[in-house]
């Protein structure tokens, strides 16, 4: 398979997928059954060709791998390109490893407009894999806006009763955000004259115009990560969007504004990314203190993990700024982890509203006794959220802030009360929906994880512990990636100093 | 390979009991968790005459666990003596425990799951004393913590189980934070997070300073106060031991083995594991000695007036470990490690020996409501003596030749706070021997206080139960006399090896053998008035204790309530931390965030459309003068720019 598109069968194998299952006709329930074998087989056989990606990846090398590159608009610099390197490499595994576990999950809890659901994240998966290979600025900014479309309609078609409030407010905020990215994006064409990505890595852009791309670029990202104080729509899409929905929006679309810092703002605007480090900083130690403070407080199980999120999601951000070899590699392997852990929280959630339609943390109490399997697997999440070592969570934890540490020590001294307070109201969670006395009359009756739950989630724990006990597996492959990209920003902070030691 | 088994047996048994608990069925768990616990406790001894007595200290390592840049962390098991006398300490106890719960729990209906988690806390506990480099350590440490959070909220129905649960593993955390912080500081200061390379490099470091915070520190200062956060947490020092009495909600094989024997010394444990670090920083060392003294006083107040019989024997800990501390503060590191070992075997038997009681007083803690039933459970009684004769520190007994020690050295130190320590601990020694005795008096003697119903039921436990406890009875009578010659005595040298540093500077322990008659004796006489006045208060003049709690009021109430520090906690963390919660919810995202932002936006624009749709009216003439003012505006306008 050495001469195989990889990344381009990645890409747009679910969209053939999307295309077949439209194509299916006849009795309303044969429809339902072949929509979900197609969809689960179509992911499924993504992700078999996406660990080729992984297999065949030289982790030893810095540079873009697979690379994919077409002619697209004649005329232009605009090529349909693609590649990996180390830093996108294990977000496409990310998109393909949690697709199917997300169409599987559904089996049991979308009933209605079965196959219009099934296409739609078949799409969706095509836009993420697609968005973590694009080259080319147009190619990337196509799908990251792409991503949009199908995430709208699974919340706005199967989402809870707020889900047109919600579906507008996800669109808007992602929407505005990226229009700014867009302008800044033709700004650097004209600048640089060209589009593609890692010749812009290469190209030095101006001190000034830095800043109004880093800003511009930033008011995308930022939403998307989410950061304090543009996370508001993140709550309210993730209680609203059906379960598998929060999945994706917690596992990989949060990640696209990490990913975007990195592929765009650090390597493409160096001197502009030191500039606005403090700031960054602040909006991140807000996010850890004020929304872990906030998911104290939360009423309803879904709104308290997405608030865990966007504290989360703080030591990404905090991590890829302090821009030391720990703190980058600790930011993506917790982007990693938290795609794994917090995608495993919501399905945990997904399990019980499947069973009694609520997700009011008030409504349960005492599951451990009906649910004793289910106990344990929301147990380890638990845990593995408020990054006990020996689960993924830790490893991404402990690396950002020990590398924040060798370069700011408040900053990391505040980061590290989101240890104390993220075990807070993870514990208080976890108590009062799982400990207790059980005492309410329809919860006498709950059933623990079926066969196909547990077949969703044991995928789940075994990479959780494999990421906390062997995260070699998943760190060596990014080391030469961001190695090269701490040496360019060392760079031009050295020129920068240098510059601004001149104009002094 | 021997080391291997002992450290991973445990986790053996713990998965097996904990995932196929329905399959192998309840005496099945029983046999396996025991069996491998034993094995792995017989391996520990073998392991401790290798490497203790044989003096051949190894390090195995097993694999890569975090690489980044610089940072190179493995798993490794590291013994030295240190580690293996913390492996004998943590086996037997641990296998005691786990032959004592198959009486104790026969009731329970989750049998599988608490011989799961006990084992898994082993497993836990011997990774944090094997462990070669800080992180490791620090899992071993999470890992105990999570294990106490497991087993302190076993009976999960119970809401004060689930709240003394989640307390204990919040404010370790606390003390984790200030770990991890010091892990980091390490670190920074030398670039690597193993051992071997921190205690080789330390005396190079020993006057750097660092700028952590926005202040200049002695560097080495600055790194052993934020450990020794993390240490007062697990060891539950005053301030952060607030979690350590509320953690008796758990069964009572459990406050045995962690929060007596093990885990509670597992700061102990790290600050004597970084000796070669705290050995090179005076202030840290003051700190230490002030906070172990303070401790040790504190709760053996607290302790004296405390009904609950677990309670008492809690804050007993509580107090103990404040000898540890402020020992390792005098730099008399051996010392300390010789009183956690000797503790644990006493502090283990008074705790099972406690939970027998309970047993047989069909559950009641109340020490009130006890009394009397000395004759109808002669065989723990008999123990719980051995215990308190050994917590007391009466001559021969285990505590006797430890404590003595830490007092000896604390004054032999010549430093005003070690001199101050010595004075603070001869009353906590006092205060110690009082409420053992005073538990002592009213659990066993006297007439009894329960009804008819109850005392019917005392019974003597089953064997299975007792057994462990002849063991930890054994260890409370002669682990001191054993040990004292090779752990304090001449034998110091050869038997610790490099496993504990202690520089010229601080020969506390040294002069120890050299201090004068007086303050030898004084410990032993104070134990004595204090079992003296317990008799006078609670045999003699029943009268007495009852009419001084009246007069002093005030006092009486502040150590009732334990000093007021859950209060103090409450109104100062955690209902503001709920209050500003809300508030930043509702006032921050909902009104702020969201008014100002989206909803505020969107708001605006249906506001604006609704105005400029009335403008939309439908009536020509409307529209006609629309176009006419339009009309006279551009005319007008033409005609001024014309001129």
């Amino acid at each position: 398979m050495n001469d195989w598109p990889l990344l381009s069968l990645t890409t747009f194998l679910p969209l053939l997928g999307a295309l077949f299952i439209l194509t299916i006709r006849g009795e309303a329930e044969v429809v339902t059954r072949n929509a979900r074998s197609v969809a689960l087989l179509t992911s499924a056989a993504t992700f078999i060709v996406s660990l080729f990606v992984w297999g065949k990846f030289n982790g030893a090398s810095p540079d873009f791998q697979f690379k994919e590159t077409a002619n697209w608009f004649p005329g232009t610099t605009i090529a349909y390109s693609m590649g990996v390197d180390g830093v996108s490499m294990w977000f496409v595994l990310l998109s393909t490893f949690l697709t199917p576990l997300c169409i599987l999950s559904t089996f049991g809890s979308v009933k209605v407009r079965v196959k219009e659901y099934m296409i739609s994240f078949l799409v969706l998966e095509t836009m993420m894999v697609g968005m973590f290979c694009a080259l080319d600025l147009v190619l990337f900014y196509l799908f990251f806006e792409g991503v949009l479309i199908p995430m709208f309609i699974i919340i706005g078609v199967w989402g809870g009763r707020r889900r047109v409030y919600a579906a507008f407010k996800f669109f808007l905020y992602t929407l505005l955000g990226s229009v700014l990215m867009l302008l800044a994006m033709l700004a650097m064409y004209f600048e640089a004259h060209t589009t593609d990505i890692p010749s812009l890595m290469a190209h030095s852009f101006p001190f000034a115009m830095q800043q109004w791309l880093w800003l511009a670029f930033f008011a995308s990202f930022a939403v998307k990560v989410p950061m304090w104080p543009v996370h508001t729509w993140l709550p309210d899409a993730h209680v609203e969007a059906p379960t598998a929905g929060s999945v994706i929006l917690a596992g990989v679309l949060l990640k696209m504004g990490g990913y975007g810092f990195l592929r765009f703002s650090v390597p493409m605007m160096p001197e502009a990314s030191i500039y606005f480090t403090p700031l960054v900083y602040t909006l991140s130690i807000v996010a850890v203190i004020y929304t872990s403070l906030v998911a104290l407080v939360q009423e309803d199980m879904k709104k308290l993990i997405a608030y865990s999120s966007v504290a989360h999601m703080g030591y990404v951000t905090i991590g890829i700024f302090a821009m030391t070899t720990q703190a980058v590699e600790g930011a993506i392997f917790q982007m990693l982890s938290h795609g794994i852990v917090a995608s495993a929280l919501f399905l945990c959630v997904g399990v019980v509203y499947d069973r009694m339609h609520t997700r009011e943390i008030g409504r349960y109490g005492g599951l451990a006794e009906r649910m004793p399997k289910y106990a344990a697997v929301f147990m380890l999440f638990t845990l593995a959220s408020v990054g006990l070592p020996g689960t993924s969570g830790f490893v991404g934890e402990f690396l950002v802030l020990l590398g924040v540490f060798q370069v700011n020590t408040w900053v990391s001294f505040f980061a590290a009360t989101g240890l104390v307070l993220g075990a807070s109201y993870m514990l208080y969670l976890y108590r009062r929906v799982v400990f207790g006395r059980l005492v309410r009359e329809d919860l006498k009756t709950i059933l623990d994880l079926d066969l196909r739950e547990v077949a969703v989630f044991v995928p789940l724990i075994v990479v959780v512990i494999w990421m906390g006990v062997y995260p070699s597996t998943f760190i060596e492959p990014i080391h030469a990636s961001v190695a090269k990209l701490i040496d360019n920003y060392e760079l031009a902070r050295a020129a920068h100093d240098g510059l601004s030691v001149a104009v002094r | 390979m021997i080391t291997i088994a002992t450290v991973f047996l445990p986790l053996l048994g713990a998965a097996i009991a904990g995932l196929f608990g329905s399959f192998i069925g309840k005496r099945g768990a029983q046999l396996v968790t025991c069996g491998l616990l034993l094995a792995s406790a017989a391996l520990a001894g073998v392991t401790f005459a290798k490497v203790a007595l044989g003096g051949q200290p190894e390090t195995i390592a097993l694999m890569n666990w975090i690489q980044s840049g610089s940072v190179n962390v493995t798993w490794a098991l590291k013994v030295d003596t240190l580690t293996a006398v913390m492996l004998i300490v943590v086996t037997w106890v641990s296998a005691a425990v786990h032959v004592y719960s198959v009486g104790y729990m026969a009731h329970d209906p989750c049998i599988q799951r608490f011989q799961s988690y006990l084992s898994l806390f082993t497993f836990f506990m011997l990774m944090l004393v094997t462990a070669d480099n800080l992180v490791q350590m620090f899992f071993g440490w999470e890992g105990v913590g999570l294990a106490s959070y497991l087993l302190i909220g076993f009976w999960y129905e119970k809401p004060s189980a689930s709240a003394a649960a989640i307390k204990a593993f919040v404010v370790n955390r606390v003390g984790d934070f200030g770990f991890a912080l010091g892990i980091f500081g390490i670190f920074f200061l030398f670039d690597s997070v193993g051992f071997d390379a921190i205690f080789a490099a330390a005396p190079d470091k020993a006057n750097a300073t660092v700028t952590f915070f926005g202040v200049e520190w002695h560097a080495i200062t600055i790194c052993c106060l934020l450990l020794f956060v993390g240490a007062m947490g697990k060891s539950a020092q005053l301030g952060l031991h607030t979690w350590l009495p509320d953690a008796m909600e758990g069964p009572t094989p459990v406050s045995a083995l962690i929060h007596a024997a093990t885990m509670v010394t597992a700061g102990v444990f790290m600050v004597a594991r970084m000796s070669p670090l705290f050995e090179f920083s005076d202030t840290a060392l003051s700190v230490v000695t002030v906070v172990g003294a303070a401790t040790a006083i504190f709760a053996a107040t607290v302790g004296c007036v405390q009904n609950d019989i677990k309670r008492i024997i809690a804050y007993s800990t509580c107090s103990q470990l404040g000898y540890m501390f402020f020992a390792i503060g005098v730099s008399a590191y051996q010392a300390a490690i010789f009183h956690l070992m000797t503790h644990a075997f006493f502090k283990a038997l008074l705790f099972l020996g406690a939970g027998s009681v309970i047993h047989a007083m069909s559950d009641e803690q109340d020490i009130r409501k006890m009394g009397g039933i000395w004759k109808h459970v002669k065989v723990t009684w008999a123990l719980m003596w051995i215990g308190s004769l050994a917590l007391a520190g009466i001559p021969f007994f285990a505590g006797y030749y430890s404590k003595d020690t830490i007092l000896e050295a604390a004054w032999a130190s010549h430093t005003v706070v070690g001199q101050g320590a010595y004075w603070m601990g001869i009353s906590a020694a006092f205060l110690t021997a009082f409420y053992s005795w005073r538990l002592l008096l009213l659990t066993f003697h006297g007439r009894p206080r329960a009804d008819e119903h109850v005392m019917a039921h005392v019974h003597e436990s089953p064997a299975v139960m007792l057994l462990p406890l002849l063991f930890l009875a054994t260890g409370a009578v002669f682990a001191g006399w054993l040990g004292h010659e090779l752990f304090v005595g001449h034998g110091i040298h050869e038997f610790w090896g490099h496993s504990i540093l202690v520089t010229a500077a601080h020969p506390s322990l040294e002069n120890a053998h050299h201090v004068p008659e007086w303050v030898a004796l004084l410990p032993t006489v104070v134990a004595v008035s204090g079992i003296a006045l317990a008799y006078l208060f609670y045999s003699l003049v029943p009268a007495l204790p009852v009419a001084l709690a009246g007069a002093f009021q005030g006092i009486y109430r502040f150590l009732l309530n334990k000093w007021y520090f859950d209060e103090l906690y409450d109104t100062l963390f955690v209902k503001p931390a709920f209050r500003l919660g809300r508030g930043l919810w509702l006032g921050g995202d909902g009104a702020l965030i969201d008014g100002c932002g989206p909803d505020g936006v969107a708001a605006a624009t249906r506001g604006m459309a609704r105005r400029v749709a009335r403008l939309q009216s439908g009536f020509i003439y409307h529209y006609a003068f629309a176009m006419l003012i339009g009309v006279a505006v551009f005319v007008t306008w033409y005609i001024f720019n014309a001129r």
